[in-house]
């Protein structure tokens, strides 16, 4: 498969999945406001898998929409990084997700809205505008529990317990990300880690949080080694298009 | 940026009176125009702009806009839609952030679209005017709005987010 529509690929699947798991706390969040942040910080989210995987749908010539790329893929086909499709679990746990991937998300659309390719310039510079709300968003809610009650603090400590493993691969470079650079639309996403490290250590300090001690990275999402949770998840989403195929309404 | 409508030649400027009557279709009072999302009016095509990749209202606005076309003889005009450069709400037209206000609704700042993303500047509140206001919730009712409440009248509200 040609890098481009892989590199596209990626993105798209990474917006998807962190899109389909927030649209899980519909109705279901602690309160009001909280259901309401979740809620439309997953719409941003679905409206940029749209785009990325619109895209990835012409760059690979070969009649898929985004539609049929969302729902017509098996599990192995899907290229998102391992931390999106992590599990809710309780709201500090699907904070610290949320919080880790947006730091990211914000770096690496801030870089490629100045890439060559028109096409994902485009949309990063769309993007980037709503992943920084999603970054002050989380990180504002790290803080309020991280710095909150004992409770409040034991499941802010346990959620990004659980998350920091899956940070590491959001920076992984391979050969994709390379040919997506020499085409003109590829970040250096290792060039972001410093910045990243920063952004993270700040809000942390501000929560009275210690920094989460490092340990071996889990990878593998790229190349479709992906844990159980995202083919349950994907068992919901792609219901309705696999009971029946190209139904509308 | 748009050439303003009165200084286009007709059809454009006719295109341009439609437009301006065909609503939101989530925040009816202020129009497709008003917010700002069409970027181009020519003889042959529109041009129109998301204001969230994920905006719900995005089709609806498509359908609306394609509907009053047609209504008027102008079933020939195309419609497109770009995402660069993105929509910012400093394209919120001065009528209507007035429209937003009379709705309720606490206009964004102008300019302050880059600066302001923790819009940490006080809302006025679009009933009784006081800025004593405190934002409740970083999200509202849509992706574009936050919910805010006002000390001093103790309504809540909305307030257009900085975009």
């Amino acid at each position: 498969m040609d890098a481009l529509v892989t590199y596209a690929l990626r993105l798209g699947d990474d917006s998807l999945v962190l899109g389909q798991r927030l649209s899980e706390w519909c109705g279901h969040a602690p309160a009001l406001e909280i259901d309401l942040s979740l809620a439309n910080v997953a719409l941003d989210q679905i409206g940029q898998a749209t785009h990325f995987l619109a895209l990835a749908g012409a760059l690979e010539s070969k009649g898929r929409d985004a539609d049929q790329l969302a729902f017509r893929r098996d599990v192995m086909d899907f290229t998102n990084c391992l931390l999106v499709e992590q599990p809710n679990g309780d709201f500090a746990q699907t904070i610290a997700r949320q919080f880790l991937f947006a730091q990211y998300q914000t770096l690496l659309f801030a870089e490629m809205a100045r890439v060559k390719d028109e096409r994902f310039a485009a949309i990063a510079a769309k993007a980037l505008k709503e992943v920084s709300y999603h970054a002050t968003l989380a990180s504002d809610w790290v803080v309020r529990l991280g710095d909150g009650t004992e409770e409040s603090k034991a499941r802010m400590i346990a959620g990004l317990d659980w998350m920091w493993r899956f940070a590491d691969e959001l920076f992984l470079m391979d050969d994709v990300d390379v040919a997506a650079i020499n085409a003109g639309a590829g970040v250096d996403k290792a060039a972001l880690t410093a910045a990243w490290d920063s952004r993270v250590d700040a809000v942390l300090v501000e929560a009275r949080l210690e920094r989460p001690p490092a340990r071996r990275a889990i990878v593998g999402g790229r190349s479709g080694r992906h844990s159980e949770h995202l083919g349950h998840m994907l068992s919901e989403m792609q219901f309705l298009q696999r009971a029946y195929p190209d139904a509308e309404w | 940026m748009v050439t303003p409508i009165a200084e286009r030649p007709r059809p454009v400027s006719a295109i341009g009176e439609i437009l301006a009557r065909v609503p939101d279709p989530e925040i009816p009072a202020v129009s497709v125009l008003d917010l700002g999302i069409v970027r181009d009016i020519t003889e042959t095509h529109i041009l129109i702009t998301p204001t969230y990749t994920g905006c719900p209202a995005a089709m609806a606005i498509e359908q609306s806009i394609r509907e009053a076309l047609d209504a008027n003889g102008f079933a020939h005009i195309a419609i497109k839609t770009t995402l660069s450069p993105p929509w910012t709400t400093d394209w919120i037209s001065e009528q209507g952030r007035e429209k937003l206000r009379a709705y309720g609704i606490a206009p964004p700042p102008k300019g302050a679209a880059a600066a302001s993303l923790k819009n940490t500047q006080a809302a006025e509140c679009p009933r009784c005017g006081s800025t004593d206001t405190e934002e409740l919730s970083r999200f509202g009712s849509t992706p574009c709005k936050a919910l805010w409440r006002c000390r001093a009248c103790t309504e809540p509200f909305d307030r257009f987010k900085c975009h």
